[in-house]
């Protein structure tokens, strides 16, 4: 196996040695990018539909596979505005929660303008909550990294329970022990944060209302 | 518990899976990149590629090779990112332009995975799958096997400079290793929530009724060998910190477990082919110590919270996701850039001036903490040469590094390699500072403005990939300027290190005497760690200084 053609062998030639780049990248192309993730695909198409399609959720909190029934993805934040949501955190991906442009703020610590946001943000939520600006938590004043951040902390959750109750005509209580219910801690005890996923707070308040 | 011992829960979780996995992976290393005999997939392989891998190559060989292979990566991967819109699976994406192409081919090709686009929006699933996910196991594959070839120079003496062959060990390094680990991964990451189809965006109405789309593509097989190759590149613009690529905190340590998995192997396999796994454990004990010092710097920073707006905030939560908060970004933040990784899970323009100043120092540092996958071997070994050198300098002797002097010749090659990097991120930093299409990029002026664009030339120049994204970068100036860094950034020092390589291979070995410095002590891991920092600090001081030091006075 000394063919001085066959790079591998002692030669000098970039050209040919570029040429055997092509013929081991095209091969390598059909099982690194074609046959690898075809057979991710397929396993996981039949073995974790849900999750392999987005956990998407129905209108009624169903777990389905096709966006066609799906009002959203448990993973994926989306947009509350009115006061009887339960409203998630600031967003930068595009007009907010926009899918097609997940994006943070990527302003710095010293930025004058997200200084100014964040004041008349923790001004609104205070007054739409009906509470002390002091008591609002960092969550509700910043954004996320991705802009589809679908959680929100324990805190922000306790405190949008009175107003959603009121807007809603429910029970204070119900709607704590969906929040209660809801709450996820840490993964493992240690493993990231404490949170609540918004669209399964609000997918779980039409069952109050019904 | 308190926050902080969770934190500390969190980063001991990390540090036990890696302590367990590091040695059978790295023993799996060895035998792989030693290996004699050919699985039969892979024979196949070679027939339809018709490349000899049984030649044994000089350095030279060995490098044209790998330069061979890289320049059709590269057009091919530009050839792919200009048609995309011409092959299938487009999901209705442009082509990009040739600045951008350029920029997106070279990028993934050199490892550093900088993304001037946003992945939802530009990126076709046949380009992300066909193209990017292949370099990001091939990208991978040339760092392991260059710092195969760096090992067997110090395990051979006597030859004409052979190291290897370059297509054994990339088939080799992408079959045996990457492979089943990303297969695993993949869908481990699917259980967690990572998508997995070839479906293209689909518009749902919410619950509120508002309008959103659904994202659709092959992630989960991304995402695996982007944290195990430590790529970076994201599928999406938001990268680890989008749901659908790392939804909860369990599958985000699982992929800073990934990311690290590999580098923190290394060193086993280096010790292993060299003959004294002892050399292998100092060089894990010097990563070590770099890497949780900025993990423990980092964490304080962002939990602290110091500067302006976490102060009016109540916590550094800009640029972060509830489910992952400050220590779990913190943590994946300096794994990503003290590897080659350059994924982020929280936006890096948002951390706190400390924080962001430590991501910065992470990648200055040339990532040998433990740096990419195999480049940051080759980067330490590197440094370990200097360590070695300075001391022969110290009591007035010809230095030496497993049985093999340390000449002229071959520090002028650890010399340049380790000056490579500076000059790229020194010089494209300068440039982009004197010039108006270098100083519109920034999003914010002053210091912060300043570290935006150091910060870009340190992820290009570093391979790194990971950015303070506030900096437009998809300009023609910025793409061919940053493309410019990686290539350099990676070619040039891996050409040095081969030479290197073929220099000790060729060497005969000198017996060790009384005058020899022990290389596996603890005292020679506290002078691998000191030059590693003092070769940083002399370099980078002065910018240093003026971006996130003066950012953390103000």
């Amino acid at each position: 196996m000394t063919d001085r053609r066959t790079p591998g062998a002692d030669t000098l030639s970039f050209v040919r040695h570029s040429w055997a780049g092509l013929r081991v990248l095209l091969v390598l192309t059909v099982l690194l990018g074609v046959v690898y993730p075809l057979a991710v695909t397929g396993v996981s198409q039949l073995t974790m539909r849900w999750q392999a399609n987005g956990s998407l959720v129905s209108s009624s909190g169903e777990r389905v596979t096709s966006a066609d029934e799906a009002i959203g993805s448990v993973l994926v934040g989306q947009r509350f505005d009115g006061p009887q949501w339960f409203h998630p955190r600031p967003s930068a991906a595009g007009d907010g929660y926009d899918t097609l442009a997940s994006a943070g703020s990527n302003l710095g610590p010293l930025n004058a303008d997200l200084l100014a946001a964040v004041t008349q943000r923790r001004a609104d939520v205070a007054a739409a909550e009906g509470v002390d600006p002091a008591a609002v938590p960092v969550d509700a004043v910043t954004a996320s990294g991705s802009g589809l951040d679908p959680d929100i902390s324990p805190a922000y959750a306790q405190l949008q329970v009175a107003r959603v109750a009121r807007e809603r005509g429910v029970p204070v209580a119900s709607v704590d022990a969906i929040v209660e219910r809801l709450t996820l801690g840490r993964d493992l005890g240690v493993l990231g944060e404490p949170r609540v996923d918004v669209l399964r707070l609000n997918l779980a308040l039409q069952t109050l209302d019904s | 518990m308190s926050a902080t011992w969770t934190a500390v829960g969190q980063i001991g979780l990390v540090v036990l899976v890696l302590a367990a996995a590091h040695k059978p992976l790295g023993d799996h290393l060895f035998r792989t990149m030693t290996a004699t005999k050919h699985l039969r997939v892979e024979r196949l392989g070679y027939r339809a590629m018709r490349v000899d891998p049984d030649a044994e190559q000089r350095w030279s060989t060995y490098l044209l090779s790998l330069l061979g292979f890289s320049l059709a990566s590269v057009l091919v991967l530009f050839g792919l990112a200009r048609l995309q819109d011409k092959l299938p699976l487009d999901i209705g994406m442009s082509p990009m332009d040739p600045a951008g192409s350029w920029n997106a081919a070279v990028s993934f090709v050199t490892n550093t995975n900088w993304q001037w686009f946003s992945g939802e929006a530009a990126a076709g699933h046949l380009l992300q799958m066909a193209g990017f996910a292949v370099q990001n196991f091939l990208s991978a594959a040339v760092g392991i096997a260059v710092a195969s070839a760096l090992a067997r120079g110090f395990s051979r003496s006597g030859t004409d400079g052979r190291v290897g062959n370059f297509w054994a060990d990339l088939v080799r390094a992408t079959v045996r290793v990457l492979l089943p680990l990303a297969f695993v991964a993949a869908l481990v990451l699917v259980a967690g929530g990572v998508i997995q189809n070839l479906h293209a965006h689909a518009e749902i109405t919410t619950l509120a009724g508002q309008t959103q789309s659904v994202l659709g593509g092959p992630v989960a097989s991304q995402e695996a060998i982007k944290e195990l190759g430590t790529n970076g590149g994201g599928f999406f613009n938001a990268n680890s910190a989008h749901p659908f690529e790392n939804p909860t905190p369990w599958t985000n340590a699982l992929e800073v477990i990934l990311l690290l998995l590999i580098p923190f192997s290394m060193p086993r396999m280096f010790g292993q082919i060299v003959g004294d796994r002892r050399q292998g454990w100092s060089i894990l004990a010097a990563m070590s110590m770099l890497w949780v010092a900025a993990v423990g710097l980092l964490t304080w920073a962002e939990m602290a919270g110091p500067g302006l707006v976490p102060a009016a905030a109540g916590g550094a939560m800009e640029g972060k996701e509830v489910r992952f908060g400050e220590a779990a970004s913190a943590l994946f933040a300096a794994s990503t850039t003290m590897t080659s990784t350059g994924a982020v899970n929280s936006m890096h323009d948002s951390l706190t001036a400390q924080g962001g100043g430590v991501a910065l120092v992470g990648m200055l540092l040339g990532e040998v903490s433990p740096g990419g996958v195999g480049s940051g071997l080759y980067g330490m070994v590197v440094l370990i040469i200097v360590a070695v050198f300075l001391a022969g300098l110290m009591v007035g002797r010809t230095p030496e590094y497993l049985g093999k002097k340390i000449g002229q010749r071959e520090i002028t090659l650890v010399a340049l390699a380790v000056l490579t990097m500076p000059a790229v991120v020194l010089i494209g930093s300068a440039v982009a500072v004197v010039t108006p299409a270098g100083l519109a990029g920034q999003l914010q002026g002053g210091p912060h403005g300043l570290t935006e664009i150091v910060y870009a030339f340190a992820s290009a120049g570093n391979n790194n990939g990971s950015a303070f994204g506030g900096l437009t970068s998809g300009t023609p100036f910025y793409n061919t300027l940053l493309g410019l860094a990686m290539l350099v950034g990676r070619f040039v020092p891996i050409a040095l290190v081969l030479a290197l390589a073929g220099r000790f291979a060729s060497q005969r070995r000198v017996p060790e005497g009384a005058g020899t410095l022990p290389t596996h002590t603890p005292l020679f891991v506290g002078l691998l760690v000191t030059v590693t920092l003092v070769v940083v600090g002399l370099t980078f001081v002065p910018v240093l200084s003026l971006g996130p030091v003066v950012e953390s006075l103000s």
